[in-house]
């Protein structure tokens, strides 16, 4: 009543936007490069921060031109470091737009969002005797995340990459080879080609032993879980999948309307606001010439293109798209 | 509708050439928006609440009297800050681009007793697409006034002047009747209806918290300086409606404004309708304050062409559009705050009696576009 229409927290967050009680934010300190693409951003999270369990993520949300993007990526630093920060590791992938921002334009002092941290790749209550972890890429970034959490007696690491210097946490990760705290056989698939999953019983005779916990690219995660299978042992391996939602874009498409259970074939010029119309869908509307956003609504899946300028605008959590000056760019799913 | 139709010089082909010019113009902003610009929003906001929250901590001393200048005086600046450069920009959508769900059209609500979605409507959606077409565009006199020689003359017109000066002083609970349609929705039937009663009702909920906020709760606060911060609060909302009355008289109403007959927009172009919002609105000229002040409604050309456009980027966007205006020979409508004020008044006055009905020749576009 004090400050209606807004909410005192309106005000709070001017002078400490990462109190207990606010929405969950948290402050760039920090970034060190890793190597020439990857870097480690270290984040003072809010209050309201819950923990992580190693091998987790989280998702940020980061304001990139202005624009605000959510991309999850995994937690790197061990579960209770002193001073209360961590870190996720971030690899540019080209025409990432956040990853790329991330990693060679990200300013300490920096406001970002986040969300509690997440996920089920993470180790066991009762420690396993051997440990196997084979990861690829990015994908040792959960990985590492564990490694420096947790230690076990016998660990064994697989790790590829094209390059040595394209191998992140490399010193790392000599320095605890070096201290026999890990068995680590690196492969550079741009000298060695990629591995063969077949190749295991040379690398690490008795992976099957192990507990392993694999991430990378699919097609690694794939023949791993096919191998693991055939021997018998599937319940020895877990993996995580970096799921980048793969977006089909086109010239019309499938268009669903996942509130309703609709779906339609769209053509590309077609407003998605007559397409939802046409199909019996209560779709809100206004002037009916992009000016009033009065259609406003969630695009959930897929992409629209704008008819003014022929814009694509993918979906993305908190996407809303204009339904009247907007047509199926591929299959879509528009919450109505 | 004055005599001589001033758009009857240009071809269809002409005016299609102008309407791509102009999105070639808007494609340029959007290309463009960024960094900068969300950065700008942030600033003001961060400085609007900074400005409220002191006004009213020195308003809780506002018994001395340099207290109480100082405060009314912030808290005046600040709710027309909220009212002007974001509330009515952010409803626009002009910010939505940011994908910043604080800062959205659907989530944000400003210090205005007409709540956020009922005004978007009415504003956004009935007067930003019919603007200044007779029997379409309520902002046209809000229903109650006369403010062209071609809408028809009734005596309740006579006491238009007073309507105009009470509406300018009580102007958010104008808008928020207007909002509602209520002179519409008070007949009996009407009145009944679920829907126009779910409306009132969260006006009235609106209302009720503003004036307890206003009037009761920060009055409570300041204990001894009660009374003082109450006039304190009234003058603010009495300043921020006469300014935001003026600056809005401004956009439509002043002296070379065209309006438009229903027919006029049957089968209307994207080049045609962009040239009705560039023939109907009217700007302010001025100093940055100036535009700040009124939420950049001083361009109210350039927010006409294209609502949706962050309101820091229409100064810029003004040198363009005054260039095709130019080139096109059309009339840009501007002037300073006092001069268009005057204006817009004069021609509330003169409509208060009635006069001849113009005879006018619009010239047949449809029939000439076919030609093309």
């Amino acid at each position: 009543m004090v400050t209606t229409p807004l909410l005192p927290s309106d005000y709070l967050d001017l002078v400490s936007p990462l109190r207990a009680g606010a929405d969950l934010r948290g402050r760039i300190e920090a970034v060190h490069p890793e190597t020439g693409d990857a870097a480690t951003i270290v984040i003072r999270p809010g209050r309201g921060w819950r923990g992580h369990t190693a091998g987790q993520y989280v998702r940020i949300g980061v304001d990139v031109d202005g624009v605000r993007l959510w991309r999850a990526y995994s937690l790197t630093s061990p579960t209770h470091r002193k001073d209360g920060r961590v870190t996720i590791t971030v690899k540019a992938i080209p025409d990432g737009k956040v990853s790329n921002h991330l990693v060679r334009r990200a300013k300490p002092g920096t406001l970002i969002q986040l969300d509690q941290p997440t996920g089920d790749f993470v180790l066991p209550q009762a420690k396993p005797a051997k440990v196997l972890y084979l990861t690829a890429g990015s994908g040792i970034t959960p990985v590492m995340g564990m490694l420096r959490d947790t230690e076990f007696d016998d660990v064994v690491m697989v790790h590829c990459a094209p390059q040595p210097h394209d191998v992140i946490f490399r010193n790392e990760l000599h320095d605890l080879a070096a201290d026999k705290k890990l068995q680590l056989t690196e492969v550079h698939t741009d000298t060695d080609g990629m591995l063969d999953i077949a190749r295991l019983d040379e690398l690490v005779p008795d992976w099957a032993e192990r507990e392993t916990w694999a991430c990378g690219p699919a097609g690694l995660l794939d023949a791993a879980e096919e191998h693991w299978s055939e021997h018998g042992v599937q319940e020895r391996l877990h993996t995580e999948r970096f799921r980048p939602s793969i977006v089909v874009t086109g010239n019309g498409g499938e268009v669903t309307f996942s509130a309703t259970g609709k779906t339609v074939d769209a053509d590309g010029a077609t407003p998605l606001l007559d397409v939802g119309e046409e199909a019996g869908v209560l779709m809100p509307s206004g002037c009916r010439m992009g000016i009033c956003i009065g259609c406003i609504t969630p695009l959930k899946a897929g992409a629209v293109r704008d008819l003014r300028t022929g814009d694509i605008t993918e979906a993305e959590p908190g996407v809303l798209i204009q339904t009247c000056v907007s047509a199926a760019a591929g299959p879509c799913d528009i919450e109505r | 509708m004055t005599a001589i139709d001033p758009t009857a010089h240009l071809t269809a082909e002409q005016i299609e050439e102008l309407g791509r010019e102009l999105d070639a113009i808007r494609d340029e902003v959007i290309a463009s928006r960024g960094e900068k610009d969300a950065a700008y929003i942030r600033k003001v906001i961060s400085a609007q609440r900074k400005l409220e929250l002191a006004s009213r901590g020195v308003l809780l001393f506002s018994i001395f009297p340099p207290a109480w200048l100082i405060g009314t005086a912030g808290l005046s600046v600040a709710k027309i800050m909220d009212n002007m450069e974001i509330g009515h920009n952010v409803l626009h959508g002009q910010w939505d681009w940011m994908r910043d769900p604080k800062i959205h059209s659907t989530t944000w609500e400003w210090d205005h007793v007409s709540p956020s979605d009922q005004w978007k409507h009415s504003h956004n959606e009935l007067h930003h697409t019919y603007t200044n077409v007779i029997g379409k565009d309520n902002d046209l006199g809000y229903g109650i006034m006369r403010v062209d020689e071609d809408q028809k003359w009734h005596p309740f017109h006579l006491g238009q002047p007073l309507w105009n000066f009470l509406n300018a002083c009580f102007f958010e609970y104008g808008i928020a009747a207007y909002d509602l349609e209520l002179g519409k929705n008070l007949n009996k039937r009407r009145r009944k209806n679920p829907e126009f009663r779910a409306r009132a009702k969260a006006v009235g909920r609106k209302i009720r918290k503003q004036v307890l906020k206003d009037y009761v709760i920060h009055p409570l606060l300041s204990g001894p300086s009660f009374f003082p911060t109450l006039a304190a609060t009234f003058t603010a909302n009495l300043v921020r409606n006469i300014w935001s009355h003026s600056v809005i008289m401004c956009g439509h109403f002043p002296e070379g404004v065209q309006v438009f007959e229903r027919r006029s927009i049957k089968g209307e172009t994207r080049g045609q309708w962009y040239l009705r919002q560039m023939m109907g609105s009217a700007n302010i000229s001025g100093s940055k304050a100036m535009h700040f002040m009124t939420g950049n409604l001083s361009h109210q050309i350039e927010h006409h062409l294209f609502p949706d456009l962050p309101s820091n980027r229409y100064a810029e966007v003004a040198v363009k559009v005054r260039a095709l205006f130019e080139k096109y020979e059309l009339e840009y409508v501007t002037g300073p705050l006092p001069k268009q004020v005057f204006s817009a008044w004069r021609k509330v006055v003169r409509l208060s009696l009635p006069n001849k009905k113009p005879k006018v020749k619009t010239p047949d576009r449809e029939q000439e576009l076919v030609a093309a």
